[in-house]
């Protein structure tokens, strides 16, 4: 099969690959690039699981091929904390006990940055309406609520605290 | 022991790497050479294969091997079940890849092994399996008949018959005394849906054939028993099988299987000499994973006029599937000890007919029985209520067990150690404001509003915490239910704790942390939770049933309390004081009456050393715990919904969700939370939302998460929660499982507050999930049968 060559800026590093047209942009972040972070939970755009930002943008990186992000700037979670701090939406997550398994967790928080550098004071519909694309089977969203929450209260900022006790249970 | 962690929110140590990508779920992992594997899955829920051609396949590009049934025939076993109920209990063999029949719509055919995952999808299209289709059997109603067989080979439906008969066994008065002497009799049937269990995480699997021991990593819930029944079912040494569960995505006893992919896996692995990975899709899961529930239940009550229960006689259909599950044939006897719940019937009767059908085979799904169970009675409870005229809530107060009369010996045949109904109901009826509700539906009604209020109940109670391996024989399951750990000082005075359980997004490490540290007086921040890969956890019965903490967490403190024992001999020793005279409080060991002191840390170092021991002390504090749990545990609860129908559209909305649960002494608020936020939504969503379709063919029609409707955030209701709590008194914590008690208790509280909602316009029941249109079609029913009753 016929490749194309593509530039992607990811998480703040360029690649340049030869990568087959059919390949998705999933794909070429978790086996080409190693970026595992991003995961796969269905094959009809419904989960979220594998959502990443698009020159800032949340895209489900399973709809989109890798040669369609040619030029464009990925982040994925793996590129959320800077400067070894904690992105605040990590924190929180954390914070609220917003993730159990996990395997919602990047695509959600990815989203939920998204959602929030659109909408900075969301109600709590606003924030579930906005999440609707992303599946959670463990938590039952409500603490995943509460992080999106905390965040545009600002009640939660970047850090890496990682054994205090929850100030709310 | 001085308790500071205990009862503690901790944030879990487990989120560091969850939330920054650094993750180890199975499919993140290759090894050097990795070949990756895609299946051919029959299209048909039942036919003859007249012949596979992979000719075409074998040639494609990347491909290095295709296997078919033929060609592992002699290898590859039948997958277990592990849960004869009966002596007499049928089976069809099970093979992993089919070798000349398939028995529903999903099964695999040939197996692919290819340089890259797409090159092996891309061959899957090219093999050539020609099929001569055979009928099917799809409904539990049909089957039962035994006119359309599953399995023709195995002359009928039924796998096996399974009776409790309180008359007996001794646990009270027979059921036809009950039933023919009932002043009151409420017989209803019920439709348990089929669901899927939709872990978030596709089940995965990767084998590295490579090394002495075969490792397997795997996206499962059960490490142990899947190294075990590997080793069994493919004739290789169980000493020469190692099983990992790295990050596992989540698994509500979905997980809890073994499965024909981790099978072929094996073996194309040992087929190629290399490693090879499978990872599912979400439509091969929703199609081939197991799926849960459905079942058939027909509920007879007997009360009195007064409304005081007199006799439960249940009579099950329970689907299989295709094939036996693992533990399949033993989920709906889970639920025969349930039925009674909290109420004091004086005569029971349950009994379960398991039958094959024509769709994928069903076994556990977070609370295997127990939902079914509870959601009959609940339901029927409100059934009696409203037969009786009679305030559903004042109809249970009734007939409950009281808190004066634990221990308490139920009519199934349990004994209840604790419980205090009154407590939790009290506090939910507070914080639910349960009278005003009351009369706003009457307002409501009154007014004839178009969005009608229904007020839905469940007072449950389960058994968790599987379970006395004395039970469980006389159940006939054929292994134990004890679990191990073992807890490792290092020369520092940290401790390593080993555990048998298998966390899989429930926070053991966290919570195993907790434990250990108020035990054992270290920091929290020194203590390390191993688990999920048998190398390192050798021994251990894993997660599934609400057991990991009343069985596991047991075994980490009994195995505590060794490390404790065996360091006071050394810490005697070091302050040359008797053994008899040593305390052991917060992290240090003193002479009793004295000001004279060593620290854990101290006695650890010292034993490292070995420079100066007591007479005849090995120099080593390690020390490990098998535990069996003297019973199950009993979590118990109210729940109430406050439901609002659109009598227009049929849309049902959940305005406020109360619940107050009793899971009796928590190691951790902030993942009890979680947990039981997690269940009510996937109880919510039986009730609401999800099932498992399939067409007249068996085609799974809900083949996608386009269909099947996992619910998302806006489906969803911001929970209101609280406890009670009434110690256990069968284990030293006083702790009850808590993973399985929100999706036990909000089924029945969802539908009881759909029908109170619509009951007074002439609806009677509905059949989950309570769609709009069923909703609505059953308005329009009531009004064409003429309306108010």
């Amino acid at each position: 099969m016929a490749s194309s060559k593509i530039t992607v800026e990811v998480d703040n590093v360029s690649y340049t690959d030869e990568v087959e047209p059919r390949l998705l942009l999933v794909q070429y972040l978790r086996e080409r690039l190693g970026k595992t972070g991003t995961l796969i939970g269905c094959d009809t755009t419904n989960c979220g699981a594998c959502t990443v930002h698009l020159d800032g943008v949340s895209v489900k990186s399973c709809t989109m091929f890798a040669v369609q992000a040619d030029g464009h700037k990925v982040t994925t979670i793996e590129g959320m904390a800077t400067d070894g701090k904690l992105h605040p939406l990590q924190q929180a997550f954390h914070q609220c006990h917003a993730l159990q398994c996990g395997f919602c967790t990047p695509g959600m928080i990815m989203q939920s940055a998204s959602l929030l550098s659109e909408n900075p004071h969301p109600t709590e519909q606003e924030i579930r309406d906005g999440l609707e694309g992303n599946l959670c089977r463990c938590t039952g969203y409500q603490n995943i609520v509460a992080a999106v929450q905390a965040v545009a209260d600002g009640t939660v900022s970047a850090g890496s605290n990682e054994t205090e006790t929850a100030g709310v249970a | 022991m001085t308790v500071t962690e205990v009862g503690k929110a901790r944030l879990r140590k487990e989120d560091a790497h969850l939330i920054t990508g650094r993750t180890r779920y199975t499919d993140n992992l290759t090894l050097p050479g990795t070949l990756h594997l895609a299946l051919v899955r029959s299209p048909f829920a039942h036919a003859k294969i007249t012949s596979i051609d992979t000719s075409e396949a074998k040639s494609s590009p990347g491909v290095v091997a295709v296997l078919t049934g033929a060609d592992v025939a002699d290898k590859q076993g039948s997958l277990p079940n592990v849960w004869p109920i009966t002596a007499e209990q049928k089976a069809p063999a099970h093979p992993a890849i089919a070798v000349d029949t398939v028995a529903f719509a999903g099964e695999v055919v040939a197996c692919i092994v290819a340089r890259t995952a797409a090159a092996a999808r891309d061959a899957v299209e090219l093999v050539d399996v020609s099929y001569e289709e055979l009928p099917v059997v799809l409904d539990l109603e049909e089957a039962v008949k035994d006119e359309v067989l599953a399995h023709p080979d195995l002359g009928t439906n039924i796998s096996a018959t399974w009776v409790y008969d309180s008359g007996t066994a001794g646990s009270g008065k027979p059921i036809a005394e009950a039933l023919e002497g009932a002043e009151v009799l409420i017989e209803r049937t019920y439709y348990q849906q089929r669901l899927i269990p939709a872990f978030m995480e596709p089940r995965s699997v990767l084998v590295d054939p490579t090394g002495e021991q075969l490792t397997v990593w795997s996206a499962t819930q059960i490490p142990h028993i899947l190294r075990l029944l590997l080793a069994l079912t493919l004739g290789i040494p169980e000493s020469k099988v190692r099983v990992i569960a790295p990050d596992v995505g989540g698994g509500f006893g979905g997980k809890l299987q073994v499965t024909p992919e981790e099978a072929i896996t094996v073996l194309a692995a040992r087929h190629t000499g290399k490693p090879c990975k499978y990872t599912e899709t979400r439509s091969e899961s929703l199609m081939a994973a197991h799926h849960g529930r459905a079942q058939v239940q027909k509920v007879k009550l007997a009360a009195t006029k007064d409304g005081i229960v007199t006799g439960l006689d249940i009579h099950l259909l329970a689907d299989m599937g295709a094939y036996l599950g693992l533990v399949a044939s033993g989920v709906p006897i889970l639920g025969a000890f349930m039925y009674n719940s909290i109420y004091k019937f004086p005569a029971y009767r349950f009994e379960c007919t398991n039958l094959f059908t024509n769709k994928a085979w069903t076994d556990a799904y977070r609370g295997a029985g127990r939902p079914e169970a509870t959601f009959a009675i609940e339901r029927t409870m409100d059934e009696l209520a409203v037969e009786l005229n009679m305030d559903p809530l004042e109809l249970r107060k009734k007939n409950w067990i009281t808190h004066e009369e634990f221990p308490f010996a139920t009519v199934a045949g349990l004994e209840y150690d604790s419980g205090n109904y009154e407590a939790a109901t009290a506090k939910a009826e507070e914080l639910f404001g349960y009278d005003e509700l009351r009369a706003e539906q009457a307002r409501r009604r009154e007014a004839n509003d178009p969005v009608q209020l229904g007020i839905g109940i469940s007072t449950y109670t389960e058994m968790c915490g599987l379970a006395p391996s004395r039970v469980l024989g006389a159940l006939r399951y054929v292994a134990g239910g004890w679990d191990h750990a073992q807890v490792r000082v290092l020369p520092t005075g940290n401790i390593e704790v080993v555990t048998g359980t298998s966390a899989h997004g429930q926070g053991h490490e966290t919570a195993w942390s907790q434990l250990v540290a108020d035990k054992l007086g270290v920091a929290f921040e020194n203590i390390e939770v191993l688990h999920g890969d048998t190398h390192i956890s050798q021994r251990g019965m894993d997660t599934y049933g609400s057991r990991s903490l009343v069985v596991g967490g047991m075994a980490v403190l009994a195995a505590a309390d060794k490390v404790i024992a065996k360091a006071k001999v050394m810490a005697a020793h070091m302050m040359e004081a008797s053994e008899e005279d040593i305390e052991f409080a917060e992290g240090k060991f003193s002479v009793k009456g004295t000001e004279q002191s060593t620290s854990f840390g101290d006695v650890a170092f010292a034993t490292f050393a070995g420079h100066d021991l007591p007479e005849g002390f090995e120099p080593n504090l390690d020390s490990e715990a098998t535990v069996d749990p003297d019973n199950f545990s009993f979590p118990h609860g109210t729940h109430f919904a406050a439901i609002e129908v659109d009598t227009e559209t049929g849309e049902v909305s959940i305005r406020k969700y109360v619940c107050v649960d009793d899971v009796g002494v928590v190691v951790n608020p902030l993942i009890v939370e979680g947990q039981v936020h997690g269940g009510l939504a996937q109880g919510i969503a039986q009730a609401l939302y999800e099932e498992a379709v399939h067409d007249e063919t068996g085609t799974l029609v809900t083949g996608s998460f386009v269909d099947y409707l996992v619910p998302s955030a806006p489906d969803l209701p911001h929970f209101t929660t609280a406890r009670t709590e009434t110690p256990a008194t069968t284990n030293q914590l006083g702790a009850k499982g808590v993973g399985e008690a929100g999706t036990i208790a909000s089924t029945p509280a969802i539908v009881n507050g759909v029908l109170d909602a619509v009951r007074h316009l002439g609806v009677k029941d509905i059949n989950m999930p309570c769609s709009p249109s069923r909703v609505w079609a059953a308005l329009e029913e009531a009004k064409t049968a003429g309306g108010v009753q």
